[in-house]
């Protein structure tokens, strides 16, 4: 298994990229009954290709490179793929198949029709951010990442409101505007860059920043101004107010994708800015800012979340605070666990939020009502959702042994390991009110209803057992952390 | 000064001038010309880095051939951007127009 | 010298003048006027910035497809608020309505246009940029403009998803449409019922408009030009085409439109793919194949982004086939 006959890691690093592509551009092409079978099938080959990948990259240890087309940066454009890509890019392409499989079924021609508006969407969209998401973690190039994380924004915001209901019109539009305004700004701070070293490559930007005494203030106004978009994009507040109303007023699968995926492309890329540009800037102003805006999001988020009276709406507030704990990995990057947490973390909630979302979504239809006063008797009616739903709330309140355990406990560490003790603060007070939302639900869902509560119907198997793969990923992702020892430098 | 020096001075000006509309103006057709205005800009900052790089042969002026192939790209991106906001405002004008009015008057082709 | 200077600054003086009304000018119609023509004048300004395939792409898209769909948003939007005056207009969220946020808005604004205009007076002489290195590879590839080498070659992967974001931007499109209409032609293009000058115009302008295209994506290759620039055209002529009457939008769930609009970019991936078969990797060409294969690409591309852009300007299916 060491050495595939006909692809190794060069191979697979391009097929997961195009893939998704293929398939997307094919269902759109042909359409009708067939783009469903033709993006479910692009899922299996895409997750046959990733776990390859995954495997050469991790078994063998080494980081797989590509220089597309031959051309050797800074003229051409080169892939990469290391450990912390790889886990990113195979919990994407599990939450991604997971959700597809379980919507199968939605969104089905009737049988005089051809093709339904909402099934092409989906099935052609839904591919088509796959590969700007693969291509946002693969990329080493500032201007691909940008065409990138545009292509993953006009994908995304078509399926906020595929439902066509008047609201999800105006949360759609709210979202590409916040969308477009980061992209603008991250570009305008791409082409200082490039005016500055006449080169967009990552890896040999890093090289000349290394070089450096002291950093020109066009690179200060550069970074800066990447970051401010790269946050708008990933709903920090003070930048969240378009999140709220978009991943939870989409269709419940498309929530998923967009909660667990679509905003961890901007944080990916902030990541890349700050630990290989940049490293060692964990005393700066920006970082120092990052954090307290993480902070402010995990108290901010979580209280909101406690406040909500529907379900999918408290699941969306509750992934401005989950975000909070990724932006605290900025401040303590002195410390060797945080990119470890940081990296654990965003996987763990991919994983955890997506089952959420995804059990919102049949408890919806299935109980046919998601306001969580009304829940009792659905531990009676549904209790294989209600378990998915109770794990992933585990793993987002930190429970042992859960991946969201591992991963504050990590943060935990860095905080005390580098002096910082005050960024415990948010840490133990988020986790305590996550606990507040996640037992709100599960304390009126697990009472028995006054009258004998009925399910409009039953959830389909496929949809539950997706369900529950996602939550149980979750919680064997803090084993698999757990029984690595430390966390990875 | 040489020419493509005010021309980028030009732009950081009509970067912050399409900045505060894009923050502060309401009305979402207005907001996307905003934008418009402001990856103009943005392109026009890249194009005065473009031409520092280039120079000159035979007596011809040439630029640095990336930023502008950058630049097409960035142009073709920032349409599909316009275009998809301006059919999210004219569905969103014409889901609120049926809602406020409870007639079916509020088509798009009339 | 000194005049060429003189001119520029005149030119910059107009472009921000523009920029002025465009943003903050009352009646939108005026607003998106003045973008237009900022647009066209910004094309000039591209031209003096040695830039030349820029300026057919600004002038194209920048400023003829982006102004003709505001123009067409803001008539509707107007037509609207005349037939029914009492509607509340869509007005989106916005951080500051309290005058003294506006100013700090304002500040924050002036602030970063001040820190930018110092960057660019203060920005070290270019280090080594890419001209030499493009320069050098450039015969690699049989081409002669190095445009079009950057984009078709080095950084090829840029220009195929580029491609592809124009199809999934009209997958958006369509997808605003009502369910009903799913399957239909969007609304009519044509602007007047019966306009015997646009019609002649939608006659005699299109052969033009087609040699014209053609003949930017074949000049592409060695001078500037391209398949966006020719492509944009054609797709201009189409939409005056459509305008004038003298031919039906397609129907969204028309197998040849659909094959059309994706053809570019699934050919673009086939040849990628080729390339890797052949030995040189995804996206690369073989030695002395790689003219032929741009040019293949490069008309492809043009087709299928004239076809996709003048299905973006018509919009949404709007009525839905008879069964």
């Amino acid at each position: 298994m060491t050495e595939l006959a006909v692809f190794g890691g060069k191979q697979l690093v391009v097929l997961a990229l195009i893939m998704p592509l293929l398939g997307a551009l094919l269902a759109f092409t042909i359409g009708g009954r067939t783009a469903r079978w033709i993006a479910l099938l692009t899922a299996l080959v895409e997750l046959v290709v990733v776990v390859s990948l995954a495997w050469i990259v991790v078994d063998q240890q080494i980081v797989v490179e590509y220089q597309l087309g031959g051309w050797e940066p800074p003229l051409g454009v080169r892939l990469r793929a290391d450990g912390a890509t790889v886990l990113v890019l195979l919990t994407a392409t599990v939450v991604m198949t997971a959700t597809m499989i379980s919507a199968h079924a939605d969104w089905q021609p009737l049988p005089d029709q051809h093709e339904t508006r909402a099934g092409l969407v989906f099935w052609t969209l839904l591919p088509a951010l796959w590969a700007a998401f693969n291509t946002v973690l693969l990329s080493q190039d500032l201007f691909n990442l940008f065409v990138a994380l545009e292509i993953l924004t006009f994908c995304a915001v078509p399926l906020v409101c595929l439902n066509g209901k008047a609201e999800t019109f105006a949360a759609a539009l709210r979202y590409l505007l916040f969308a477009l305004l980061g992209s603008v700004l991250y570009l305008l701070g791409a082409g200082l860059i490039y005016g500055l070293w006449g080169t967009l490559d990552i890896g040999l930007l890093a090289l000349e920043i290394s070089k450096l005494n002291r950093y020109p203030p066009a690179l200060s106004l550069a970074l800066g101004l990447m970051t401010a978009g790269l946050m708008a994009k990933t709903a920090i507040v003070p930048l969240h107010l378009w999140l709220p109303p978009a991943h939870a007023g989409a269709p419940a699968p498309v929530s998923a994708i967009l909660s667990a995926v679509v905003v961890k492309a901007a944080f990916v890329v902030l990541l890349r800015l700050w630990f290989e540009l940049m490293p060692g800037s964990a005393d700066t102003m920006v970082a120092q800012t990052q954090g307290v805006l993480g902070g402010l999001a995990i108290v901010l988020g979580g209280v909101l979340a406690l406040r909500q009276s529907r379900l999918k709406p408290m699941i969306a507030y509750s992934t401005i605070a989950q975000m909070g704990y990724l932006f605290l990995v900025f401040p303590l990057a002195g410390a060797a666990s945080a990119w470890g947490a940081g990296l654990l973390h965003l996987c763990s909630h991919a994983l955890a939020k997506a089952a959420l979302f995804l059990a919102a979504g049949q408890i919806i239809t299935h109980f046919g009502d998601d306001r969580i006063d009304h829940l009792a008797g659905l531990g009676h009616v549904m209790p294989l959702t209600l378990l998915a739903f109770g794990v992933a709330g585990f793993s987002l309140m930190g429970l042992p042994p859960t991946g969201g355990f591992v991963a504050k406990w990590w943060l935990l560490q860095a905080a005390i390991e580098t002096g910082h003790w005050g960024w415990a603060v948010p840490i133990l007070f988020g986790g305590l009110l996550t606990a507040g939302y996640v037992f709100r639900v599960l304390a009126v869902a697990l009472r028995p209803a006054a009258t004998p509560a009925l399910a409009a119907s039953t959830v389909p198997h496929t949809a539950n057992a997706m369900i529950l793969l996602l939550a149980l990923s979750s919680l064997l992702l803090g084993l698999a952390a757990l029984g690595t020892g430390l966390p990875p430098q | 000064m040489v020419a493509s020096t005010w021309f980028g001075l030009g732009a950081a000006l009509i970067i912050g001038l399409s900045l505060f509309q894009v923050i502060i103006n309401p009305e979402p057709l207005r907001k996307v010309l905003a934008f418009n205005l402001l990856g103009s800009a943005v392109f026009v900052l890249f194009g005065v880095l473009a031409r520092r790089g280039g120079g000159r042969i035979d007596g011809v002026a040439f630029a640095d051939p990336v930023p502008q192939a950058l630049i097409i790209t960035g142009l073709v991106v920032a349409f599909a951007a316009t275009v998809l906001a301006v059919a999210l405002v004219l569905r969103l004008l014409q889901a609120e127009c049926a809602t406020q009015d409870h007639d079916t008057e509020c088509r798009i082709d009339d | 010298m000194t005049l060429t200077l003189f001119a520029d600054l005149g030119l910059l003086i107009i472009l921000l003048g523009l920029a002025i009304i465009t943003a903050f000018a009352r009646p939108a119609f005026v607003a998106v006027a003045a973008y237009m023509a900022y647009g066209l004048v910004m094309a000039l300004a591209w031209v003096r910035l040695a830039a030349v395939d820029v300026a057919l792409t600004e002038a194209a898209i920048g400023s003829g497809l982006t102004g003709m769909l505001l123009l067409g948003a803001v008539a509707w939007n107007q037509r609207q608020t005349e037939a029914h005056p009492r509607r509340r207009q869509i007005r989106l969220q916005v951080p500051a309505t309290h005058p003294l946020l506006i100013i700090v808005v304002a500040a924050v604004c002036a602030g970063v246009s001040a820190v930018l205009a110092w960057v660019v007076v203060t920005l070290p002489e270019p280090p080594t940029l890419q001209v030499e290195q493009v320069r050098l590879a450039l015969p690699a590839t049989g081409l002669g403009n190095p445009v079009t080498g950057v984009l078709l070659a080095f950084r090829a992967i840029d220009t195929l998803l580029e491609s592809v974001v124009l199809v999934f931007a009209l997958v958006g499109v369509w997808s605003l449409a009502d369910d009903a209409a799913w399957g239909g032609r969007p609304r009519s293009l044509r602007l007047v019922q019966h306009s015997h000058a646009l019609t002649l115009l939608g006659q005699l302008l299109p052969p033009f408009g087609v040699l014209m295209g053609l003949y930017l994506f074949w000049a592409g290759a060695d001078a500037p030009g391209g398949a966006f620039q020719g492509g944009t055209l054609l797709a201009a002529m189409w939409v005056l085409a459509l305008s004038a009457g003298l031919a039906k939008v397609p129907a969204v769930s028309n197998r040849q439109l659909r094959l059309l609009i994706s053809i570019g970019s699934l050919l673009f991936l086939a040849i990628g793919l080729a390339g890797w078969a052949g030995g040189v990797g995804f996206l690369g060409y073989p030695a002395g194949w790689s003219k032929a294969l741009i040019l293949i690409i490069e008309a492809t591309l043009t087709l299928s982004i004239a076809v996709t852009l003048g299905m973006l300007v018509a919009g949404r299916p709007h009525r839905a086939l008879p069964r």
